[in-house]
């Protein structure tokens, strides 16, 4: 009778009696067809975005970008204001970004080592409103914008998305990961309370701030329809939006001008996945008591 | 700025608070009063936000959902007048109807992808490559949703896409994919899933990682080999895992709007329009704000039950160590 026959993890040091590498290679190759899959498409776009307008449609597709040209991308900075659309995404973006780290690092640091009545309860409060959809929500929001003349502005896409629950959930976990005995050495040298958070936990704290900086990067430079709703006239549009615009203007005209657009928007997000690939994932699996 | 915080002990005995404050020259009653407002210092930002742009929007569309309001003239009352109407439409309907088949074949395609492929990722593998496959499957969640449909419009294509020339290949004729309500429903499902499985196979990567090796070695003297031993080992274990892998994919799911925004706009007819695009469309479309507000609530209490009803199972089918 066989028996072990396959580890399960790397880790552990199981005996293999019989190496069935047919098994292995198995799996690889439905992995590798798998792959294919996720990411030929995006090869495609990219390879498309670097061809001939005249070629888009070229079948059999060409996945690898052997000729590069550049005319489509010459294209988008004629056919859509993108400077424009980077800066609105990037103003919109960066701004969130930062003010989630702010918010979310001073309330995770009160929910985790601030003693006040009713911090529990509240913190429920915070936890809860993580369930309601946003698209519950935006229509009072929309009208409370518009109440205090916000509507069609950046700051109509900003100041809404800073208080986040997530972020502030992330925080109190990184926070309570500290020890307090720091906040009592540090009240023993003189350090006010503030001074406590701002010199002595804020920076160790860093790494967990980076996981909500990228999240909120990742989540709003992606963002499609709090803008769509929030945003009116083309000078505000981030870039999902004006790339979709473009899409709808042409029509099924210049497919590769669009994709080149659609090539410039990932750029960051990629940026982000080479570097924060890791803090991304811990991020967005946090608190699935994974 | 108060100085007046040496106290030895941090959190401070009376005495030794008093004694700390005596040492400062500073009356220990502003200590008190700071110590009492600090907290709140810190929370005001994110709980004035949350005040302003969450509790107080969710109060805001409950009460709107019992009026008419088009936001130029002022809101009349209607009780449940907003409700049945939304109930009786049959947009609403057909929208509220194709949201629940996305969700459970969308759902039940990602995680079955997400779970199978973890299973294989994390077998014997040599490190490089089991790295390079969760980068891979990782890839799409960092694209927006929005440039995701944009190019896959293209791809399915009915003349010139890729997809096409691929079934072409193996004999298959050319599927009207976007322009039949089959067809329409079928890419938004596929787009959706493409890019979501990942989540989902990241949560059971680490679920997997936590189940110990000896199970596995357990069932292996036991006789367990190949399928058997998912079946009755990495199953049961990894329940609580595919219980929160489920609830967050259909929570999302049930919110699907960019895709078939983008993909389709809701077509052909009402094939693919989902219950957010409808919020969308009678609110910012046809300004009646009281009937969106009406159909979110509906979504909302759909979510919540849905939510619920998922915990309450579990109590009898998830598996705690």
């Amino acid at each position: 009778m066989t028996t072990i026959q396959e580890r399960v993890t790397t880790t552990a040091p199981v005996v293999t009696r019989k190496k069935r590498d047919w098994s292995v290679a198995v799996r690889v190759i439905v992995l590798l067809i798998a792959s294919v899959f996720v990411l030929g498409p995006v090869l495609w776009t990219l390879s498309t975005s670097l061809r001939p307008p005249s070629e888009s449609f070229q079948l059999p597709p060409a996945f690898l970008p052997l000729n590069p040209d550049l005319t489509s991308y010459e294209q988008v900075f004629k056919q859509l204001n993108i400077v424009a659309l980077v800066v609105n995404s990037a103003l919109v973006t960066g701004l969130i970004a930062v003010g989630q780290m702010l918010t979310a690092a001073l309330a995770g640091y009160a929910f985790a080592h601030l003693k006040f009545r009713g911090r529990g309860a509240l913190f429920s409060i915070v936890l809860a409103t993580m369930m309601v959809p946003a698209q519950v929500t935006i229509v009072p929001v929309f009208m409370l914008i518009r109440g205090v003349g916000l509507s069609d502005t950046l700051l109509a896409l900003i100041i809404p998305a800073i208080p986040t629950a997530f972020g502030t959930f992330l925080m109190r976990q990184y926070f309570m990961g500290l020890p307090g005995e720091l906040a009592e050495a540090a009240a023993i040298d003189g350090a006010s309370p503030w001074r406590t958070f701002r010199s002595v936990y804020a920076p160790l704290a860093m790494p967990g701030l980076a996981i909500v900086g990228i999240l909120a990067f990742n989540f709003h430079w992606n963002e499609f329809f709090r803008p769509l709703i929030m945003t009116i006239s083309e000078q505000n549009f981030t870039l999902p939006l004006g790339l979709v615009s473009l899409q709808g203007n042409l029509g099924t005209g210049s497919i590769s001008v669009v994709l080149a657009g659609v090539v410039l928007s990932m750029i960051p997000a990629l940026v982000v996945f080479m570097f924060g690939q890791r803090a991304l994932q811990d991020g967005l699996t946090a608190g699935t008591g994974k | 700025m108060s100085t007046a915080t040496s106290t030895p002990t941090g959190t401070g005995s009376e005495p030794g608070r008093r004694q700390a404050a005596h040492k400062n020259g500073q009356g220990s009653t502003r200590r008190r009063v700071q110590q009492r407002w600090l907290p709140w210092a810190f929370l005001a930002p994110t709980i004035a936000g949350m005040g302003i742009f969450t509790l107080l929007p969710i109060v805001a569309s409950i009460a709107l959902a019992f009026f008419r309001w088009d936001i130029i003239s002022a809101p009349t009352f209607v009780g449940f007048d907003n409700f049945a109407e939304v109930v009786q439409d049959p947009t609403v309907r057909v929208s509220f109807l194709n949201t629940i088949v996305f969700v459970v074949v969308a759902v039940a395609l990602q995680l079955g992808l997400a779970l199978g492929l973890a299973i294989m990722v994390q077998e014997k593998l040599p490190a490089w490559l089991r790295v390079f496959f969760r980068s891979a499957f990782f890839f799409p969640l960092i694209l927006s949703a929005a440039s995701v449909s944009i190019f896959m419009r293209y791809l399915f294509n009915e003349q010139f896409g890729v997809v096409n020339w691929m079934l072409s290949i193996v004999g298959i004729p050319a599927v009207p994919w976007l322009t039949t309500p089959g067809g329409s429903a079928a890419v938004v499902i596929l787009v959706y899933v493409w890019q979501n499985f990942g989540f989902s196979f990241l949560l059971f990567i680490g679920g997997l990682a936590s189940i110990p090796v000896e199970t596995y070695e357990a069932a292996s003297i036991d006789g367990a080999t190949g399928w058997r031993k998912h079946w009755f080992v990495t199953l049961p274990l990894l329940s609580p895992t595919t219980l929160v892998a489920s609830v967050m994919a259909i929570i999302n799911a049930l919110q699907v709007f960019d895709q078939p925004y983008v993909l389709t706009r809701g077509g052909p007819g009402d094939s693919t329009r989902t219950a957010v695009m409808v919020i969308f469309e009678s609110a910012f479309q046809r300004l009646e704000f009281g009937q969106a507000s009406a159909i979110g609530v509906i979504l909302t209490l759909i979510i919540m039950a849905i939510t619920a009803a998922q915990f309450r199972l579990s109590k009898r089918f998830v598996f705690y160590q």
